[in-house]
């Protein structure tokens, strides 16, 4: 039994009864209905008249539309339309990033005059059978102008860009590419300077159920929405935004979602295409992804490369560190991405003096990237794979080498390097627990032992923090809404914001119901599912529903006790301290003849308002908006024990121990089911899964035959050790969701690396770690054929030789007009035309490019004036005006508090530059003078 | 397209059909017959969602025709439970080991499992396990569906002790 299984009381709360929901492993309500095939998914729900929906793809990954003939299709009996992008076009919308901000590039739901990936789609055929559709979908026929496809980012460094109206294919970037002086300096300095590379191959989120929408337009005002998503509410939200609705118009239902895994966030192309033609049509219109198209035409993840250069001091102490971050965001990302996470969160849990970078994402003729579990992973990837390279090269123990460098609780508060607050994160004391409950030397002993019998065991460990709970820092993350309501029938009713794609959170909450209530977890029922259920919320989306859903029904059931309290203290005359709820029945202290069911107390606060106290408000229902601090760490420390078989590759795991803290853990079962799902898919990022792209941009994954996902014989059995120390928050608990996806991988590769270790280093990590690329250690040559491919498509050359890359005139002297001339600044400032009055500007932040007026007046060489966005107007003084460079600070308190330190250059009517703005980096600035 | 009359019995209950030669016997069910919880995950045979159970043995119902199934006894996930709703064994032991998250590759799962106990058979926990490798799923990295296998084979209590 773990140690979650004796119940933790939240923090502060107030005795209600002694009955504990919170903490217990009790079943799911969800079951009932699931396990007798009772679940309602999208592709269940048929409405009177619906018609079936079926795409015709492109076959080229980049190329020019000649011409498209779809006279065959329509004569297919059964068939009642074919509609085009210009068809569609009659029904405007946008389609907009995660974050609600329109696409960088333009985005259409059909491809209009050109295609971009295989699988972009061209053509929508609406028919009375999804084969008859599928049919018709088969004989459209596309004359195309093949052009010549950018696949990897190596080729969108170098090539020419693919999106029209471009100067390159860079999507979104942030950082400086050169390490400052002072930083570059530490690093040549450092005793040992390790660095590592991680290719990251591309991966698909692989929900079981496929991406799947039934849109129905209900009259001209109206339209409802069946689809498979994380959340009800902001699929409305966005909708309405894309479509330019009122909100109250669009009803989105989507009661049993077959997992997700960030694939769902928002809706895409074929989402869009289909509630278009709804909008159209007049019909409702239902299309499920089959595997073939969820595999070669859904949006994928993660591809990306990083290389991390660490400075070490002698004694192991870390110095310094530089990154390098480039990702594929294929052809239409669901928001330009440069992850600025993988930054922000490579350091905050070690003693990392001095951290520079710099992130590029790059559009390529390939599928759009989107989230998946953990989508800033590689930052625990890279640092926990190159800390093991780094304690093999210094000659100490792994573990060793976390505890120098490790922030522990008796470190904190801190701040990172990036300037992230460190007040609240366990990673070294989740790694002491894991130690004391694995016996490292006598796995040692073992593991030499078994190598003299030509046996290679590996134990790999990694420790790390991730941001979960986030609410308030970005538009899409709002707080959650609890209504909790007493009926009178006695039974519990809550209507939540929260949804579930596999989470429970229909148990979870109500498991935090019943405990603050006082009532039996038998006599809750959440609902959810339904954007017209329950107020805003944002649902599933970075392991946030336990931390803020959690908080509001927590907090709602305690104001909804002190109501019971306050009616039963009127009714019994007794002082409200005197009155307990427990299992639904109300006590009055000391007169156990007073006891009463909870329901008989509802009946009279619904029905007989002449024996209420008086300003008491009728009926039992209370609700609470949660909004909590804008993150809440997760800290964990896990152990891993391979064998590897040198003859063939294979890795075998033997053993898994998770030692994690996620504050007050709700149901142990639901938090170790949420760990183990994110570790085995751990397990397939790393020895199994791989979504490559032929030279053609024609993905090479169709089946999953190709696509190889875990199966139960590649899974241990995982161990779990639960720390449980509560955070900040309503209810104390800490986001879980994605936490496995993230630590498992660096923990099965520091295995595997550690068994490698008699053979050879893995000097370049790329994933997935094939029988074949083991076999390229063991035997120390390219088995694989990795080395070879590598070669021929690695970015590092590529870097130096790229003529667009964007940072270079930075580096370049400035312009000569604004050089210091004679006659001092007077005479600069008629050389150039000065810096005084408005520009408009662009600053490329990490969630999209952010437009603004900027107001400068100059005195000398004194700066001020003010920024002005539809957000606000920010005002500045004490910057400095100096041979036509232009440096200035502004104090920000929203989303967090930052100062951002402009450093801009004139030249003429235009101004680049970049903006410093501390933990999020280095962004870059242009603009010209309105 | 050919047309074909089929008749067979679903949950014990008699279908009689017209169907097109090339429909799968996993639409067929969902769509004509109105059994939405047999689960199309991949349509190639891998995943194992759409198991169902035919003449007493596991089946793929994306790889079979309907046409095939013509005379046949079929079992899906909505049949199992007792008509009082008494779940399964198969059923019982997965909600006892939180045997699922999403739930959608879990009516393959069971059907899988009630084939290979189904008539008083006890294979053992190797052998469910092995039945389990063609099963994918993508939530719950299958600790629950190991653990349900070995209840089901008799080696732990529902509560995870030995047996």
């Amino acid at each position: 039994m773990s140690e979650a299984d004796t119940p933790v009381r939240p923090e502060g709360a107030p005795g209600i009864g002694a009955t504990r929901w919170i903490g217990k492993r009790v079943p799911r309500k969800e079951d009932a209905r699931l396990l007798t095939g009772r679940g309602q998914y999208t592709d269940d729900v048929l409405l009177p008249g619906t018609l079936h929906v079926a795409f015709a793809r492109s076959q080229v990954a980049r190329g020019n539309i000649l011409s498209i003939d779809t006279s065959a299709a329509q004569e297919i009996p059964g068939v009642h339309a074919v509609m085009l992008a210009k068809d569609l076009a009659r029904q405007p919308i946008t389609m907009m990033s995660f974050f609600f901000t329109p696409s960088e590039v333009p985005v259409t739901p059909l491809a209009d005059t050109y295609v971009q990936y295989v699988g972009d789609p061209v053509a929508l055929v609406i028919a009375e059978t999804r084969a008859i559709a599928e049919d018709a979908a088969a004989l459209i026929t596309v004359e195309y102008e093949e052009l010549e496809p950018v696949v990897t980012i190596a080729q969108a460094m170098a090539g020419q860009p693919i999106h029209p109206g471009t100067d390159s294919n860079v999507a979104a970037e942030i950082g400086d590419e050169e390490p400052e002086d002072e930083l570059a300096e530490t690093l040549s300095a450092a005793a040992y300077n390790i660095r590592q590379t991680v290719i990251h191959q591309r991966i698909s989120q692989a929900p079981m159920e496929n991406r799947a929408i039934l849109a129905t337009r209900e009259g001209p005002e109206e339209l409802t929405l069946y689809i498979t998503c994380q959340s009800p509410h902001n699929i409305a939200r966005w909708v309405s935004l894309a479509l330019g609705l009122p909100e109250g118009a669009i009803r989105v239902i989507a009661k049993d979602v077959g997992g997700s895994f960030g694939l769902k966030n928002t809706p895409w192309k074929e989402e869009c295409a289909v509630i278009c033609a709804a909008m159209l049509f007049g019909r409702p219109l239902k299309w499920t992804e089959d595997r073939y198209e969820a595999l070669t035409a859904s949006s994928q993840a993660r591809e990306a490369e990083m290389r991390l250069q660490v400075g070490f001091g002698a004694d192991g102490r870390m110095l310094a560190s530089h990154g390098v971050y480039d990702c594929n965001n294929g052809a239409y990302p669901q928001g330009a991405d440069n992850n600025i996470a993988v930054h922000m969160f490579l350091w905050p849990a070690y003693k990392m003096p001095a951290y520079g970078f710099v992130s590029r994402g790059w559009y390529t003729n390939t599928n759009g990237l989107a989230a998946y579990r953990g989508p800033w992973a590689m930052e625990s990837l890279i640092r926990e794979t190159l800390l093991d390279k780094a304690a093999r090269r210094i000659g100490i123990d792994p573990v060793e080498i976390r505890r120098r460098n490790l922030v522990y609780l008796s470190d904190q508060p801190t701040t990172s390097c990036m300037g992230i607050p460190v007040d609240d994160i366990t990673p070294g004391e989740c790694l002491e627990k894991l130690v004391a409950n694995f016996d490292i030397p006598a796995f040692r002993r073992e593991q030499a032992e078994a190598r003299k019998q030509g046996r290679y065991l590996g134990l790999g460990i990694a420790a790390y923090i991730e941001p979960t709970g986030s609410a308030g820092s970005m538009a899409p993350m709002t707080g959650e809404l609890a209504q909790v309501r007493i009926e009178p029938t006695g039974k519990v009713t809550a209507t939540m914001s929260t949804h579930s794609q596999g989470h429970g959170t229909a148990t979870t909450m109500a498991q935090c119901i019943a405990d603050r209530l006082g009532v039996r977890y038998e006599d809750v029922t959440v609902y959810e599912g339904d954007n017209t259920r329950g107020g805003f919320g944002p649902g599933a989306a970075g392991s946030r529903q336990g931390v803020i859903g959690g908080g509001a029904a927590i907090r709602a059931s305690e104001m909804l006790a002190e109501k019971v309290k306050a009616l039963a203290a009127h009714l019994y005359n007794a002082s409200a301290d005197a009155v307990s709820i427990e299992e639904g029945m109300v006590h009055v202290a000391g007169a156990p003849e007073m006891s009463r069911p909870i329901g008989e107390l509802a009946n009279i606060a619904y029905g007989e308002p002449h024996r209420l106290p008086l300003d008491f408000e009728a009926g039992l229902e209370v609700q609470f908006r949660y909004q909590p601090p804008p993150m809440t760490m997760t800290s964990a420390a896990h152990a891993c024990v391979v064998e590897v078989d040198a003859d063939t590759g294979f890795v075998k795991i033997l053993r898994w121990i998770a030692s994690e803290d996620c504050g007050t853990v709700i149901n142990p079962a639901v938090v170790e089911g949420q760990v183990a799902g994110g570790l085995a898919q751990a397990i397939g990022m790393v020895l199994l899964e791989d979504m490559p792209y032929d030279a053609r941009g024609n993905p090479a994954a169709a089946t999953f035959k190709d696509y190889l996902l875990p199966a139960i014989t590649d899974v241990p059995v995982f161990e779990y050790i639960h720390a449980n120390t509560p955070s900040k928050t309503i209810g104390g608990m800490r986001g879980v969701g994605e936490g496995g996806a993230i630590i498992g991988p660096p923990t099965l590769v520091n295995a595997i690396a550690d068994a490698l270790s008699p053979f050879g280093e893995i000097e370049e990590l790329v994933l997935p770690l094939t029988p074949a690329r083991i076999l390229d250690v063991i035997e120390q040559r390219d088995v694989s054929g990795t080395a070879r491919q590598r070669a021929a498509t690695a970015t590092t050359d590529a870097y130096t030789a790229d003529p667009a890359s964007p940072d270079t005139h930075l580096q370049e002297p400035p312009p000569t007009d604004s050089l210091v001339l004679p006659g001092g600044t007077e005479a600069l400032e008629q050389a150039s035309t000065g810096i005084d009055g408005e520009w408009n500007m662009v600053l490329k932040t990490p969630m999209g490019p952010q437009a603004m007026t900027a107001h400068f007046e100059t005195a000398g060489q004194a700066l001020s004036g003010y920024l002005s966005a539809p957000e606000g107007r920010q005002d500045f003084a004490g910057g400095t005006w100096e041979d036509g460079r232009a440096r200035f600070e502004v104090k920000v308190e929203q989303p967090m508090k930052i100062t951002l330190k402009y450093d801009l250059q004139v030249d003429g009517n235009a101004i680049t530059g970049k903006c410093k703005m501390g933990m999020f980096g280095s962004a870059k600035v242009t603009g010209e003078r309105s | 397209m050919s047309d074909h009359a089929i008749q067979l019995t679903v949950n014990g209950r008699r279908q009689s059909s017209t169907v097109e030669a090339r429909t799968s016997l996993g639409d067929f069910l969902r769509m004509d017959a109105g059994y939405t919880g047999v689960h199309i995950g991949c349509e190639h045979g891998v995943c194992g969602a759409c198991t169902v159970v035919v003449d007493g043995r596991a089946v793929r119902s994306c790889l079979m025709l309907a046409v095939q199934a013509d005379g046949c006894e079929v079992t899906t996930v909505e049949g199992l439970a007792d008509p009082e709703g008494t779940l399964h064994p198969v059923q019982q032991a997965m909600r006892d080991a939180h045997g699922l998250q999403c739930g959608f590759c879990t009516p393959g799962v069971v059907m899988t499992f009630a084939a290979l106990t189904s008539g008083g058979d006890k294979p053992s926990e190797e052998q469910l396990i092995a039945a389990m490798s063609g099963h994918i799923c993508r939530c719950t990295g299958y600790q629950g569906i190991r653990k349900a296998a070995q209840v089901l084979a008799g080696n732990i209590t529902p509560e995870g002790e030995a047996a």
